[in-house]
């Protein structure tokens, strides 16, 4: 009975709402923690792990030689590549394809890339209405490593040291 | 026996073993580069160096040193691993780090060898030495700068394949692999040394950037391309054979494999059937199968038995023929043959048909007799067990037929079946060889049966066999070289023209002059198909659009030799199974399937419903498909039986093949084989038809 009435006195005090009420008045002062996405963004570490992306050389000539490791590493086994010889004999791929539903963003197909062609790029906004969007072909990787390859170089250089 | 402690665990050995193979006895695995099996020892790589005591204080090649009685090989010092160390790191001085760009990555005894003795970087910072890419032929692709200089592709070319087209120029730092001039590599054999170059300078050049290994899914198979059955590996990726690769078989192939059962698989992707197809007005348009089978069965159903043939080809399995001999047999159909090169041999005991002295055999025999044969095309590899045998046993070789070059010495001894009588005669050199040996072999091929004469051809063959005794107590050296791999298999189960029944020739003759109304032909391609006369109904079941399916009237798509589980018998007389690679393309179907449903709509069901019971009902009616793998030697044959009577005609005897990649049609559909056939084969001199 008198846990009850100490209870009711407490309330009628408004002590909770005092608490409370001094935490907002507190954390108006500190600045904020959200963003106005997507009007802002939060920093992004050059590591990040978002979209692929395949690189070309400066000259134009695409880096990916087809040696199938990131193919061989990917735990979803997500990627898929077929090869044949190009014209000039070069070794090079005639299918790149990579399910972006089944991708994990694991990252080891650009650990495993000896030729740094395959990345995961800044970029995270990648939703689509449908799902076969999401079915990347090597055409679209490579046209999303000419978007993204200012970025993408400047991140492999800023990480260059601890690889 | 002598013993030897390999690291300090005690086994025996048979004298003349080498150190290598001692420690390989007792479990232990030495590196090595240069040393295989089957070639000869050179000690060049210096990768296999072990610790021997007694002897000098330093490793030795454990490949070139025989182990002698007592001896301690040690494999795991110190001393050994710093010496491997040492040669590996001389040989990546110049191996280029191309592993990602090279076909041979991941199955690299190079890369699978650096893990265990490589260093983590390189002391070398001098230039690295370039080579240049030398011009091999369309089926061996160079980068000469990842050479090791192991030469065994050098030793291959002059031990095995017996053409001195490879070898090691210059020494130190400009020694190179050649070809001399500049030259293709001319061996049927010449993927062989694809296989056996243990880094990435030789690869397959028609499945370059292909393929990974590791992707790839392994399934048993055995060849078809030539009669010999070889044991091969087909690898597989999704619903493509991506390559294939013999499968290690001593009494068959060894571990080779020639270019056409190895490099024809393209043309299984090309040119397919994958559909039914009829003619109609005059046009082949898509159909169902049910159409189809509609058009076969009214047309089957209209015709007499005796008015309907069957020709088997080159590549059935026992199977497919089981089930056309049930159905068109049981109907009473007297027009079967699984003969379409009109060879003249069959009906009599099994052994007459067969290579009695097995290919194993004939490594121990000292003089063979070779009658219109070229084994060199008719079956590379075989040709390679008798190179072997003039190798290692110094067997005189006898030919009789066109004088060929079949990379070994040969006594030609006459285009026509009269040398069987100029031999006969006393001191004829060759004849006195045969008649003395030990171990005598005779090889009828192709060109001794196939012909019209070819039963008296055999006649004389077996006469001669008598008259040297080559079938004798323990030993049979009566042996019949066929040319297709569906070949001994159909002689067995006796797919062959019954009472008074017409053979392959004299039925295209038939359906020429509107003697026949149905001609059913089960991939049978080697045909004049253009003969057949407007009134013969021709349905073609088979694989690719090739001679048979290009005159027929219904087309039954049917699967190919990697696309069916199956049997084949080989020359032997050696029953094979295979396992199915892929699934057959688009509609079609196993052929023993597509027969099995024919029949339901014929109304004569055939009595099983699965593979296992179409071959149990194979081996109860014809028990020797049920001896797998397994040919007994020095059985016994009377050669007065074999044959037929008959005068043989002087025409010279020629080998029933003539270019090697275009044997069959899935050699005819394949790329790489039109390159092999571009470079390697010269034009054929016309000849006026038979």
């Amino acid at each position: 009975m008198a846990s009850r009435i100490a209870q009711a006195l407490k309330g009628a005090a408004l002590l909770d709402f005092g608490k409370a009420f001094g935490l907002s008045l507190k954390y108006i002062a500190k600045p904020k923690a959200t963003v106005n996405y997507p009007f802002e963004r939060s920093p992004r570490s050059p590591r990040f792990r978002g979209e692929h992306a395949l690189r070309r050389y400066e000259n134009g000539e695409e880096r990916c030689i087809a040696c199938k490791l990131c193919e061989a590493i990917c735990p979803s086994q997500c990627i898929i590549i077929e090869a044949e010889p190009r014209e000039d004999g070069s070794r090079r791929t005639t299918r790149y394809d990579i399910d972006m539903t089944k991708c994990i963003y694991c990252g080891l197909c650009q650990e495993a890339c000896p030729v740094d062609a395959i990345v995961e790029g800044p970029n995270m906004e990648f939703t689509v209405e449908t799902r076969e969007e999401l079915f990347y072909d090597k055409e679209r990787l490579l046209a999303n490593g000419e978007r993204w390859e200012p970025i993408i170089a400047k991140n492999l250089e800023a990480d260059a040291r601890y690889r | 026996m002598p013993k030897a402690k390999v690291n300090g665990v005690e086994v025996e050995f048979e004298a003349g073993m080498s150190v290598l193979q001692v420690a390989e006895l007792a479990g232990e695995e030495i590196p090595r580069f240069c040393y295989h099996e089957r070639l000869s020892i050179p000690g060049n790589c210096r990768m296999c160096l072990v610790e021997v005591k007694p002897g000098p204080p330093k490793p030795q090649a454990s490949c070139a040193l025989p182990a002698s009685d007592n001896q301690e090989i040690v494999t795991n010092s110190p001393m050994v691993k710093k010496a491997r160390e040492g040669v590996m790191e001389f040989l990546l001085i110049n191996h280029p780090l191309d592993c990602p760009i090279c076909d041979q990555g991941g199955e690299c005894d190079l890369q699978d060898q650096a893990t265990g003795y490589g260093r983590d970087d390189s002391r070398y910072a001098l230039n690295k030495r370039a080579v240049e890419e030398k011009q091999m032929g369309p089926t061996v692709k160079t980068i000469m700068t990842r050479c090791i200089h192991c030469t065994r592709c050098v030793r291959f070319m002059a031990e095995i394949a017996g053409q001195q087209e490879v070898g090691l120029l210059n020494r130190g730092e400009d020694a190179e692999i050649s070809t001399y001039l500049e030259t293709a590599v001319s061996s049927e054999l010449s993927g062989n040394i694809n296989d056996l170059c243990p880094v990435g300078a030789l690869t397959h050049r028609p499945w370059a950037y292909n393929y990974r290994p590791w992707e790839l899914k392994k399934v048993e198979g055995v060849d078809v391309h030539d009669a010999l059955g070889s044991n091969v590996v087909f690898q597989v990726r999704g619903a493509e054979v991506m390559r294939v690769l013999p499968r290690i078989n001593d009494a068959v192939n060894e571990e080779w494999l020639s270019d056409k059962s190895r490099y024809a698989i393209d043309g299984l992707m090309r040119r397919r059937l994958d559909r039914p197809y009829v003619r109609r007005g005059g046009k082949l348009q898509e159909a169902t199968w049910a159409e189809a089978f509609e058009a076969v069965a009214a047309k089957l159903g209209d015709s007499s038995p005796d008015r309907v043939g069957v020709i088997a080809g080159d590549l059935q399995d026992a199977e497919s023929m089981k089930a056309a001999l049930d159905l068109f047999g049981g109907a009473g159909v007297p027009n079967l043959d699984c003969r379409q090169d009109g060879a003249q041999i069959g009906g009599g005991p099994r052994e007459a048909h067969l290579f009695n002295t097995t290919v194993l055999g004939l490594e121990e025999a000292d003089a063979i007799l070779l009658v219109g044969t070229n084994p060199r095309l008719e079956s590379p590899v075989l040709n390679t067990r008798i190179r072997k045998a003039w190798f290692l046993n110094n067997a005189r070789v006898g030919l009789i037929g066109e004088a060929a070059d079949l990379t070994y010495p040969v006594e030609h001894l006459g285009d026509t079946h009269r040398a069987f009588e100029e031999a006969a005669g006393w001191g004829h050199p060759f004849a006195e060889a045969l008649r003395g040996a030990r171990r005598p072999a005779i090889i009828v091929g192709g060109g001794a049966l196939a012909r019209r004469d070819g039963g008296a051809l055999v006649r004389a063959a077996a006469g001669a066999a008598q008259a040297f005794d080559v079938v004798r107590e323990g030993w049979n050296g009566w042996n019949v070289l066929h040319t297709a791999a569906s070949r001994v298999g159909g002689l067995d189960m006796g797919f062959l023209p019954r009472g008074g029944g017409m053979g392959a020739k004299a039925m295209m003759g038939a359906a020429g002059q509107g003697g026949l109304d149905v001609l059913f032909l089960m991939g049978a391609d080697e045909l004049d198909t253009r003969a057949i006369g407007p009134d013969t109904f021709v349905i073609y079941m088979g694989t690719h659009g090739d001679a048979g399916a290009s005159r027929a009237d219904v087309i039954l798509p049917g699967a190919a030799y990697t696309e069916k589980p199956g049997t084949w018998v080989n020359t032997e007389g050696r029953v094979q199974f295979a396992s199915r690679a892929v699934f057959p393309k688009g509609e079609a179907r196993e052929d023993w399937a597509i027969l099995r449903a024919l029949s339901e709509r014929l109304g004569a069901t055939l009595p099983y419903d699965s593979i296992g019971a179409l071959r149990e009902k194979l081996i109860s009616d014809h028990p020797t498909f049920g001896q797998v793998d397994y040919v007994p030697t020095g059985r016994p044959l009377d050669l007065s039986q074999v044959g037929a009577d008959g005068t043989p005609s002087d025409e010279p005897l020629r080998s029933p093949v003539t270019n090697f990649y275009m044997t069959n049609p899935i050699a005819r559909a394949s790329l790489t084989m039109a390159d092999c056939s571009a470079v390697r084969v010269q034009a054929p001199v016309p000849m006026a038809a038979e």
